[in-house]
């Protein structure tokens, strides 16, 4: 069975990358920027999956790297969502904009 | 005299009054300053008492005077053999002047305390004539010509604050910055009287720079030796020193400060403008005497030639004044032109021609009485009338019988008829002028008759002129805090002439014989009882005699009256020619080019960061990319850099 070549997946995982750090860069709303960074991390864990797999396939530091990762994207998603909630009672809205009071 | 150190005391009470009523006096001790402070000089005034007795009664055993040091405390040392001391020194005329100082700030202060009674910066003024008499105090009794300097500047400080005592008036302002820079003007020479002189003598000391600068020395060699356009340094030094003593003393041309130091607190007047700080310029060229009388003849010329005019000019102006103060300031200026000329009359050494220091002494200390008494008898005038102006007041004769008393006395006393103390020490002034110079003596005894005028016209025009009036509620005359000082004064300005002067104060300490006066005096005291009949025709009774007389003087009424245009010419001077030629060529440099140098870095470093500002846009996102595209850029960069 033929192998997809490790140079794909890094075009998928870079792709990924550049894709949510646009998102990150452009979007005003905060939950879109929270799921932009959910695809950069996400970038970041195909790698990690993709050279263990490609690289060393006798060890795990790779798997378990992305394992990790994935429980911190968890709670980070958690203490943003927080953090957007409360911002959106105090402010009635989500737009990173209008979160200038400590501005100056 | 052992044990003398209690001497420091003198000074140093009116002093720890200061302190305490400067920090305290404004609000706690404000009822209290006025005994604070008059207790402390009550003091001082009986310790320089007691201090006067010792010494001239140890005169009197020993035969002669001696200088004695009681207090020595070495205070910056530059040099094994140049140091700057804090010592008191006691001689017969820094002793006289502790008593005259002490004397007569213990009558201002006790006179304030009726005079200024309510005011609300009560505590202040206190305060203030305390550091006064400190400084004046610390100024007589100086061992050494730096520290004479720095009493010098604490009294004229003192003197401004006092001045400018009522600062909300515009006027008192401007007096006491006059007053302030135009004595500061020549204490400039003074400075670099003191550098030249204690450069070449090596010494700060008053005695060791006497004795060199008197004798053979290495010391005279050098500074005879040097010369500037033509006249030895020794005679430059002692001329500006001479400016600086002209300056603090109002001789002509300095003179414009003290009419206008009027402004201040009638007994402030009566205190620093008449009786003490005004004479320091005396007492200043005296200390230095026997290096006047060692060096040029043409010094103290010009101390002979300065003091004459000064009276004399001073005597015209007062004769048509109108601010009674100012009449007063006037007559002060000319009494210390006497004191000056007096000093300028020696020639060549000799029991005649050293009279003039004794005699200039000798006014000095009678002046200081008689002339307090007469201000202070204008403070209980003005307290009564409420106004300076002579014209408001007349026929007060039966309203102030005391004042008026004691304003007549004071009167006869400045000019000069026997017995009173003017007399004695003006006579002993025209015979050492009549010994040195007969111009001289003639401008001195026509003043005498002036000043009998002057002082008469003042009399008259206050007490007698018109029927009794009564001006104000029905009060009494004044506080008896106002009344016993000008008993007392009085009694100072009636004895004050028997006091055995020449047997003490000589300039070389040894007891002189005391010139008879005899028959001697019989022209100036018929030349004072006619400026005194003259003022009595013009004045006595309202008529239009004085306004004829001033019309058929005409031209010279108005100059007199104008004081000689002499403030018009220096504002001439400070505003047309300074301002125009120094001022404005500074301030243009100062504005364009020192400024402009400023701005252009300011404008540079402004224009920068307004472009740049945009980098700091506050969003999140912004920074985010900034940090990206840098690490974008390193990640590039260590590509480049590993491959």
């Amino acid at each position: 069975m033929n192998q997809v070549p490790l140079s794909h997946i890094l075009f998928v995982s870079t792709a990924l990358f550049f894709i949510g750090m646009y998102g990150l860069f452009t979007r005003r709303n905060m939950i879109t920027m929270l799921m932009s960074v959910e695809l950069i991390l996400n970038s970041v864990n195909i790698n990690f999956i993709a050279f263990n797999k490609y690289l060393y396939p006798e060890k795990l530091e790779g798997v378990f790297f992305s394992l990790f990762i994935i429980a911190i994207a968890a709670a980070e998603a958690a203490v943003a969502i927080a953090i957007i909630i409360n911002l959106y009672r105090n402010l009635r809205s989500i737009d990173v904009e209008d979160a200038n009071e400590m501005k100056f | 005299m052992p044990n003398d150190a209690y001497i420091a005391l003198i000074p140093l009470l009116p002093l720890a009054a200061f302190v305490v009523l400067g920090l305290f006096g404004r609000k706690s001790l404000l009822r209290l300053s006025g005994i604070i402070g008059t207790g402390a000089v009550l003091i001082s005034t009986g310790l320089s008492l007691w201090t006067a007795y010792r010494y001239f009664a140890a005169c009197l055993s020993d035969g002669a005077c001696r200088l004695i040091t009681p207090l020595k405390v070495t205070w910056l040392t530059f040099s094994p053999g140049l140091s700057i001391d804090l010592s008191v020194i006691l001689d017969p005329i820094s002793v006289m002047m502790i008593v005259v100082v002490s004397f007569v700030s213990l009558m201002v202060h006790v006179f304030s305390l009726g005079y200024m009674k309510g005011e609300t910066r009560f505590g202040t003024y206190y305060a203030f004539l305390g550091l006064f008499t400190f400084s004046m105090l610390g100024l007589v009794l100086s061992g050494n010509i730096f520290e004479i300097y720095i009493f010098w500047e604490l009294v004229g400080c003192s003197s401004f604050l006092l001045i400018g005592y009522y600062f909300d008036r515009p006027s008192a302002v401007a007096a006491a910055k006059k007053a302030f820079i135009v004595t500061r003007f020549a204490d400039l020479g003074f400075l670099v009287g003191i550098l030249i002189l204690s450069f070449h003598a090596e010494t700060l000391d008053f005695h060791t720079l006497i004795q060199r600068l008197t004798g053979p020395s290495p010391q005279l060699a050098s500074i005879t030796r040097a010369s500037f356009l033509g006249i030895s340094l020794l005679s430059w030094g002692l001329v500006l020193v001479f400016i600086g003593g002209a300056g603090k003393s109002a001789l002509f041309p300095l003179h414009i400060w003290l009419p206008d130091a009027m402004e201040g607190p009638t007994p402030v007047s009566a205190l620093i403008h008449a009786a003490t700080m005004v004479v320091a310029g005396v007492y200043l060229v005296a200390r230095l005497y026997p290096v006047y009388m060692f060096a040029d003849p043409a010094v103290l010329r010009v101390v002979l030639y300065v003091g004459a005019f000064s009276a004399l000019f001073a005597a015209i102006v007062a004769c048509v004044q109108t601010d009674i103060k100012r009449v007063l300031a006037y007559s002060t200026m000319s009494q210390i032109g006497y004191m000056m000329f007096a000093l300028g009359t020696f020639q060549a050494a000799g029991e005649e021609n050293t009279l003039g220091y004794t005699a200039s002494m000798f006014h000095l200390f009678t002046h200081a009485f008689f002339k307090a008494l007469l201000f202070l008898c204008a403070g209980v005038i003005i307290h009564r009338v409420h106004s300076n102006e002579m014209k408001d007041m007349g026929g007060l004769r039966k309203l102030l019988p005391l004042t008026h008393g004691c304003f007549l006395i004071a009167c006869l006393a400045i000019a000069g008829i026997p017995p009173f103390s003017g007399f004695f020490s003006k006579e002993e002034i025209l015979l050492a002028a009549f010994h040195a110079n007969k111009f001289v003596f003639a401008v001195g005894l026509f003043t005498s008759g002036l000043t009998a005028f002057y002082m008469f016209r003042l009399y008259f025009s206050v007490f007698w002129r018109r029927q009794s009036q009564d001006v104000g509620s029905h009060h009494g005359e004044a506080p008896l805090t106002m009344k016993i000082p000008l008993v007392i004064l009085a009694a100072g300005a009636i004895f004050a002439g028997f006091v055995p002067f020449s047997r003490w104060v000589t300039y070389d300490g040894a007891p002189g014989k005391g010139q008879g006066i005899g028959g001697f005096a019989i022209a100036p005291v018929m030349l004072a009882l006619l400026g005194m009949l003259l003022a009595g025709f013009f004045y006595q009774k309202e008529s239009a005699r004085p306004a004829k007389a001033a019309a058929a003087l005409g031209g010279l009424y108005k100059f007199a009256y104008h004081k000689f245009y002499i403030d018009e010419v220096y504002s001439f001077i400070t505003k047309k020619i300074i301002f125009n030629f120094i001022g404005r060529p500074a301030a243009w440099i100062d504005r364009n080019i020192v400024d402009g140098f400023m701005n252009l870095l300011a404008g540079v470093t402004a224009r920068i960061s307004a472009r740049i500002k945009g980098f700091q846009s506050g969003r999140v996102q912004d920074y985010a990319l900034y940090f990206f595209a840098g690490v974008a850029a390193l990640a590039v960069l260590f590509i480049y850099i590993y491959t």
